[in-house]
């Protein structure tokens, strides 16, 4: 859908004259072999948040990425408050007053919170060359309080936690001027309270006229906090929303292109009784946990972060210790002190942060679904690639993991792909009791229904499957029981359909 | 057409590009020097850089694994010189040594076939057959008693490296830097200073001898590329390697034994230092206590250069031998372009960093 030249000619401007904060027409670019955007319009007026959604490989972080200079569009222009501009590097964009936070925090965790915030500008004392010390707190304290954020300057970035951190870059961003600021999934790795402080922020910076783009994959949030939505597929544009037209269902189709079952719960089969785990306890992190999971069931566990939930998850597994705790496999008691004695006893764990603990990102596709049991295709010692790549096709298939092929590099695979590879690799262990830490953090709609499923079928062959979240409509809707951890302890046992969004907030939150 | 992509295939790999650079410098000299078109005097070259190339076979798993070995230089110097005050003690030390490894080497063999399930036919036969010949060549020359114990020490000076890195969670680089210093030490305790000459036989049969006129340490790289380049590409052990040096919580979390690897991968360098130690002490004709000075540079250096990362997860045994030729034949260049002496170091310096910038650019 092109407009005629004649109405390319001026930026839009609003009934009173204002220019939007950004305005992208007719945005194309195109990498060896794919296009990944083509004709994209994207327009963001001062003082508003507008959400960016899309799956992945739409084309947001492509477009985000020509907005702040690190690409050059093939077609398009760009205009900063009705002024057609040329972006040609990062500087120029920071120049303009565009900003972008990422999801990996660009700063100094070995400097202070001060130093971090004007490590581009610090102030220096006249004549010598030398840092102005006390201005520079007395800055960095200026632009801390224009966001709220209430911690000493002099403080290690390093000892903040990861949503101070972040409220750190903001704060940096905020006091450079910025008149765009670009956020990509800034709430992937923070709690609920500290989401509302974000949210918090970014009225805060809406009221000073800046102009919010926000990507994130959490349609829950769109809601809370944007005044518009658009949304991409392909690469292309496929629409804007107003916030009071959005409803989860049309930014899902908008986003899918078809109608998508987010969570497709099938009650499996639920047989005997597969995992026991009693009196788990570690000093500081948690006390007195027991608890089962039969074949076919899958078990949620909710709870706010810092709840426990991965410690214990990975005391089981037998990656860290206990002060005291018994498992208990197919009634049989089991004794873990690593990895390999878990793999041995039918256990598979999927952890958190699938980059830094799950995979092998400089390995190949193949190799690393075949990593957790790799000895299966070894006879003598010798590693048979073929049987390998035998099993790996399978794997891909099966969970329809979209790589090019099987030797493609793990690294260069979009997140949710990565996420099902994890998945293989444990699905070939054939594991007994399958134990998800946030399974679909970072995830798009697509994958994460598909991850969904997957874990259906799994319970219908018969796994008995843990699954740890943050995400309570994720709790809600694929777990058959739920516990609920509130620091370090289980706080409630609810069955589906006892279940409410209020008891387990409740049970989380201590009450 | 299937050569088509083959062809792409192989060009791609990394090892390629410095092939390419070798082979070029190959060509230089054969072209400009006709002085270097002798098979000998080529062989002469490749014999000189063996020992190094067979210490960077070590090396390279180790460096893959995200790790380091700072002290093969000295660890080359003690297992020699272990083997040296041996053959000092006479006769019957040696052949005491010898029927106490042969002892031991029972057991070990046990170990082996019941980990690898080999059929007790073969076993046995294979037994009988390494059990004679080693037997018969330690009672007709009981100095390769000693050159046993020499390896034995070098591959214990390795596991001492592995347990600090694994047990005591020393970093690498200290903990072998410490081995570097110890070792060195120990050499200078037990020849007090002094070399020792070596048995003759010993010293033409390992320094000078050669078999289908390629010399005998060539053979021994030979086999050291090719068994390393077969452990690391086609056996789990191999795999692992890569691993641990790509994510080594994401490995330990696939339940892979990482501290069984990395103390195989120390122990491993260990051993292939102490056999590169035997190849130098033939090749002088006496086990000196300097051996290996600084070596572990050039050692770490034919590494890299053959596309290595120090990050781990990457690098092959192919590129580390290319880069040892490399790094072999620049000195043999310079010589014979009639370049002083004190040339090589700058040279050999200026070719890391070349190969390591051409490596980076790949990259992008």
């Amino acid at each position: 859908m092109h407009t005629p030249d004649a109405e390319k000619m001026s930026p839009e401007l609003k009934q009173d004259g204002t220019a939007p904060a950004a305005e992208m027409r007719n945005i194309s670019k195109a990498f060896p072999g794919v296009q990944a955007l083509d004709g994209v319009d994207l327009k963001i007026w001062p003082g508003e948040v507008l959400a960016l959604v899309g799956e992945n490989g739409a084309g947001k972080s492509t477009l985000i990425k020509i907005l702040c200079g690190a690409y050059h569009a093939d077609e398009g222009e760009i205009y900063i408050r009705g002024q057609k501009v040329t972006i040609r590097s990062p500087q120029d964009a920071r120049a303009l007053g565009i900003v972008a936070i990422y999801q990996e925090l660009s700063l100094f965790p070995n400097m202070s919170v001060a130093e971090n915030i004007l490590i581009s500008r610090l102030p220096k004392r006249q004549r010598l060359p030398t840092v102005n010390w006390s201005r520079l707190r007395r800055e960095a304290r200026h632009a801390l309080d224009t966001i709220g954020a209430p911690f000493d300057p002099s403080v290690r970035l390093g000892d903040l936690s990861v949503a101070g951190q972040q409220m750190v870059e903001i704060a940096r961003a905020a006091s450079s001027d910025a008149r765009v600021m670009v956020m990509d999934e800034p709430t992937s790795a923070l709690s609920e309270h500290e989401v509302e402080t974000l949210f918090e922020i970014i009225a805060t910076l809406k009221e000073r006229g800046v102009a919010v783009i926000y990507i994130t994959h959490r349609l829950e949030e769109v809601s809370q906090v944007a005044d518009r939505i658009t949304v991409l597929r392909d690469g292309k544009h496929v629409g804007d929303l107003p916030i009071s037209e959005a409803t989860k269902e049309k930014i899902v189709q908008m986003m899918v292109g078809r109608s998508l079952n987010l969570f497709p719960k099938e009650p499996a089969p639920i047989g005997e009784e597969v995992m026991r785990v009693e009196n788990f306890s570690r000093k500081g992190a948690f006390s007195d946990i027991s608890f089962s999971v039969k074949e076919g069931e899958i078990l949620g566990v909710a709870g706010l972060m810092g709840a426990g939930r991965s410690e214990i998850a990975r005391a089981i597994f037998g990656v860290d210790l206990k002060d005291s705790g018994d498992v208990f496999i197919g009634g049989q008691k089991v004794s873990i002190n690593t990895p390999i004695d878990a793999i041995r006893s039918g256990l598979g764990l999927v952890p958190e942060d699938r980059k830094l603990q799950a995979l092998v990102l400089s390995m190949a596709v193949r190799e690393n679904i075949t990593l957790a049991h790799l000895s299966d295709f070894a006879k003598s010692g010798i590693v048979s690639k073929a049987k390998e790549r035998k099993d790996a096709s399978q794997h891909v298939q099966e969970l329809d993991i979209r790589t090019p092929t099987i030797e493609q590099k793990v690294a260069n695979l979009s997140g949710g792909n990565q996420q099902k590879v994890v998945i293989a690799k444990w699905l070939g262990v054939k594991p007994k009791v399958l134990i998800l830490d946030e399974p679909t953090r970072g995830i798009d709609v697509g994958a994460k229904a598909a991850i969904h499923s997957l874990m259906c079928k799994l319970a219908a062959n018969g796994v008995g499957i843990v699954m740890i979240s943050s995400e309570l409509p994720e709790i809600m809707a694929m777990s058959d029981r739920i516990i609920v951890l509130h620091e370090g302890r289980i706080t409630a046992r609810l069955t589906r359909e006892e279940a409410t969004q209020d008891r387990i907030m409740m049970a989380a939150t201590g009450g | 057409m299937k050569l088509l992509p083959a062809i792409r295939r192989v060009s791609r790999a990394r090892e390629f590009a410095i092939f390419l650079f070798l082979l070029a410098v190959y060509l230089l000299l054969f072209i400009l020097k006709p002085q270097f078109r002798d098979p000998d005097k080529q062989l002469m070259v490749v014999r000189q850089f063996s020992w190094i190339a067979i210490t960077a076979v070590g090396m390279t798993m180790v460096i893959i694994t995200a790790g380091i070995d700072l002290s093969v230089g000295s660890v080359l110097a003690l297992a020699a010189c272990s083997m040296g005050k041996i053959v000092e003690l006479g006769t019957m030390v040696n052949m005491s040594v010898g029927v106490a490894m042969a002892i031991a080497i029972g057991p070990v063999c046990g170990f082996l076939l019941v980990r690898y399930r080999i059929k007790a036919f073969w076993a046995v036969a294979a037994g009988v057959l390494i059990g004679g010949a080693c037997g018969f060549l330690l009672l007709v020359y009981p100095v390769w008693a000693a050159v046993g114990l020499g390896l034995v020490v070098g591959a214990a000076c390795g596991l001492l490296n592995g347990l600090a890195v694994t047990k005591l969670r020393i970093p690498p680089f200290i903990a072998t830097l410490g081995m570097m210093g110890m070792a060195r030490g120990m050499t200078y305790v037990i020849t007090k200073g002094w070399y020792k000459n070596l048995p003759q036989h010993f010293v033409k049969f390992l320094g000078e001898g050669e078999a289908l006129r390629v010399p005998v340490p060539v053979w021994i790289m030979a086999a050291v590329a090719v068994g390393g380049s077969i452990l690391l590409r086609h056996t789990t052990t191999g795999r692992y390697i890569y691993a641990i040096g790509g994510n080594e919580e994401a490995a330990r979390l696939s339940g892979i034994k990482v501290d069984r690897v990395k103390l195989a991968v120390y122990s491993l360098t260990g051993f292939l230092a102490a056999l590169a130690g035997m190849i130098v002490a033939a090749r002088s004709g006496s086990a000196q206590p300097t051996a290996g000075v600084g070596s572990e540079l050039s050692v770490i250096a034919a590494v890299i250069v053959g596309g290595t990362s120090l990050m781990g997860g990457e690098g092959s045994v192919l590129g580390t031998v290319i880069g040892a030729a490399i790094l072999g034949i620049i000195p043999c260049g310079l010589i014979l372009f009639r370049f002083p002496a004190e040339w090589e170091y700058v040279a050999v310096g200026g070719v890391i960093i070349i190969a390591v910038a051409l490596d980076q650019l790949k990259k992008r």
